[in-house]
């Protein structure tokens, strides 16, 4: 158990590491929530105002993390057929799905900046005053969404072992999610058969978590019911990874670029 | 005592589509019926030119690929139903510019690996200074590998595949694109490795790596073992003919053809110097062709014809063909 928790400590940390240092994905990363929030400022300074533009800062800053993760787990896997370490990694005597989560979990990391850029912009672009009522839970809640969005990463990135352009997959997923998630618009204004989507996606939870830890409600539901579909997310994509594998391994397309 | 690496009749099928309306779909034979196998402490050269089949044979040994047909052990145990046991005891290099981690300094990807591979966390620090020193990369370990040559990589390639120790080391063509000194050095370290009684299966196209490495060669054309045996028994399968070497200048493939068919060649080989061509012509012993050769080549220019004994890179080049 320690053996593991400490190679996903490490594999995460390395692969931030690795994420960090490219200055374009950096100069992209920064721009991108500015216009993700700047958008949904516009659009709610347009309507009610107020509290709901509270509202959409964490929306907005959630449909950051997401995107970070969605656009980016497919190109990743790629990016290591690429570097010939993917093949590297499978012949390691370590189950895949130990290698791949901290990737994606380091991707959904990333997507913190987010957060942080999206409030900050808020504050100075549009005079928003964030309330922090819950610190604790609302730190709580933030780690958590960062973990399950990781780990639904993870469970995309499983078929991108698989299947070569599946990377399409992750980028036709980033705007239904930010949609069905409730990060803008909320859930009671979709069609009611819409909900039972919107209900198995941790980052509607998560969303709705960091809301009310700093407006003043209780999370603690939302982040358990958050951090159990994550948990869930990881044990189906390890189920499906060694079936996935054995498949790539048979149609010899680990090495494909 | 079992052997280290046995395999046995493998077969590796590739399916292919072509077309792009009509698709269809092609099925490519790279290794066709390949058996083998390498005793403990033994270097074993797998040699064979490119497309042969050798990667493909190495990768369905470290369990990369299932095998099509046919089976394969590594210390006894099956590589595609114990492929996780295999891992943990073999260690894996290939050559070029690929498979490491250019934004993270040398030390980071031993780091990583040495996680992957279980190495006990406590001798991380001892076992990655003890790599980079044999390696001779100490004192760069901090150094991003997107600055590192040719040569450099390879080396931490090296101590990368054999950070946790492993019994047996699967080097695939680790020499490939480095320079004549750094090739030198590569193969200074594989022999150190045998040394300490390391099993070996090293793939190459380079006659005298294997020539001066392997304990014994399997040569490989066409996804088939056309030949095995130490380097000195290949070369005493050609040991008896001799070798005539002619410079020509632009002759067509109908003459080399021309030239296979008469009585007593055993095997031509072509070698392109500059704007020269070289014939190397292999004969059976007791015939004198020089004369027969010249007339076959008659109306082309010819430079300097030389005879020589035969070398191990002969026999290579007769086994090749006559697969």
């Amino acid at each position: 158990m320690r053996r593991t928790l400490r190679l996903l400590a490490i594999g995460w940390m390395l692969h931030l590491k690795m994420m960090s240092r490219s200055a374009f994905d950096g100069f992209l990363g920064v721009l991108w929530p500015l216009f993700f929030a700047t958008v949904a400022f516009f659009m709610f300074q347009a309507g009610a105002g107020g509290e709901t533009l509270v509202y959409a800062s964490f929306g907005a800053a959630v449909m950051g993390i997401w995107s970070a993760t969605s656009t980016t787990a497919g190109s990743a896997m790629q990016r290591e057929r690429w570097h010939g370490t993917l093949e590297l990694l499978v012949a390691s005597p370590t189950h895949f799905a130990l290698v791949l989560l901290p990737v994606t979990v380091a991707m959904s990391t990333i997507g913190l900046y987010s957060l942080v850029a999206t409030l900050v912009w808020g504050r100075v672009a549009f005079g928003i005053d964030v309330p922090l009522e819950h610190p604790l839970s609302f730190a709580l809640a933030l780690v958590v969404t960062v973990l399950s969005i990781g780990s639904l990463g993870f469970l995309l990135a499983v078929s991108f072992v698989r299947y070569r352009t599946a990377w399409a997959l992750g980028n036709m997923l980033e705007y239904p999610v930010w949609l069905i998630g409730g990060f803008l618009v909320p859930l009671t204004l979709l069609p009611f058969w819409v909900r039972p989507f919107s209900w198995i996606l941790a980052p509607t939870w998560g969303v709705d978590a960091i809301r009310q830890a700093a407006l003043g409600g209780s999370p603690l539901p939302e982040i358990g019911l958050c951090l159990a579909l994550g948990a869930a997310y990881v044990a189906a994509g390890a189920l499906v990874l060694d079936r996935a594998l054995r498949a790539a391994r048979r149609d010899a397309s680990l090495a494909l670029a | 005592m079992p052997p280290v690496v046995e395999a046995r009749n493998l077969r590796r099928t590739y399916r292919t589509t072509t077309g792009t309306l009509r698709r269809r779909s092609l099925e490519v034979e790279a290794v066709r019926g390949v058996s083998f196998s390498i005793e403990a402490g033994e270097l074993y050269g797998l040699l064979g030119p490119n497309g042969a089949g050798k990667t493909t044979t190495i990768k369905m040994l470290i369990t990369l690929l299932i095998p099509t047909e046919g089976t394969a052990h590594v210390l006894g145990r099956d590589v595609v139903e114990d492929a996780r046991w295999v891992r943990e005891r073999i260690g894996y290099v290939f050559g070029g510019d690929r498979g490491l981690y250019e934004r993270l300094s040398a030390y980071d990807n031993l780091r990583y690996f040495a996680e992957l591979y279980k190495v006990d966390p406590a001798q991380h620090k001892r076992r990655i200074a003890e790599l980079l020193d044999m390696v001779g990369l100490a004192g760069r370990e901090q150094e991003r590998v997107e600055g590192y040559s040719r040569g450099m990589r390879q080396r931490l390639h090296i101590a990368r595949g054999l950070l946790h120790d492993p019994q047996v080391v699967f080097l695939d063509e680790p020499t490939i694109g480095v320079d004549p000194v750094g090739a030198r050095e590569l193969r200074a370290m594989i022999s150190s490795l045998s040394d300490a009684g390391k099993t070996i299966l090293l793939t190459t196209h380079y006659m005298f790596e294997a020539d001066a490495l392997c304990d014994r060669i399997g040569v490989i054309a066409n996804g088939e073992i056309v030949g095995e045996g130490t380097p000195r028994e290949l070369k005493a399968q050609v040991a008896d003919g001799s070798v005539v070497e002619i410079e020509v200048y632009g002759v067509p493939d109908e003459t080399i053809a021309r030239l296979r068919g008469i009585a007593g060649v055993r095997a031509v080989g072509v070698e392109e110097r500059e704007q020269a061509q070289v014939l190397v012509v292999q004969t059976a012993p007791g015939v004198e062709l020089t004369h027969s050769l010249l007339a076959q080549l008659d109306g082309a220019r010819v430079g300097r014809v030389s005879s020589r004994e035969p070398t191990l890179e002969d026999a290579y080049v007769a086994l090749v063909e006559s697969a």
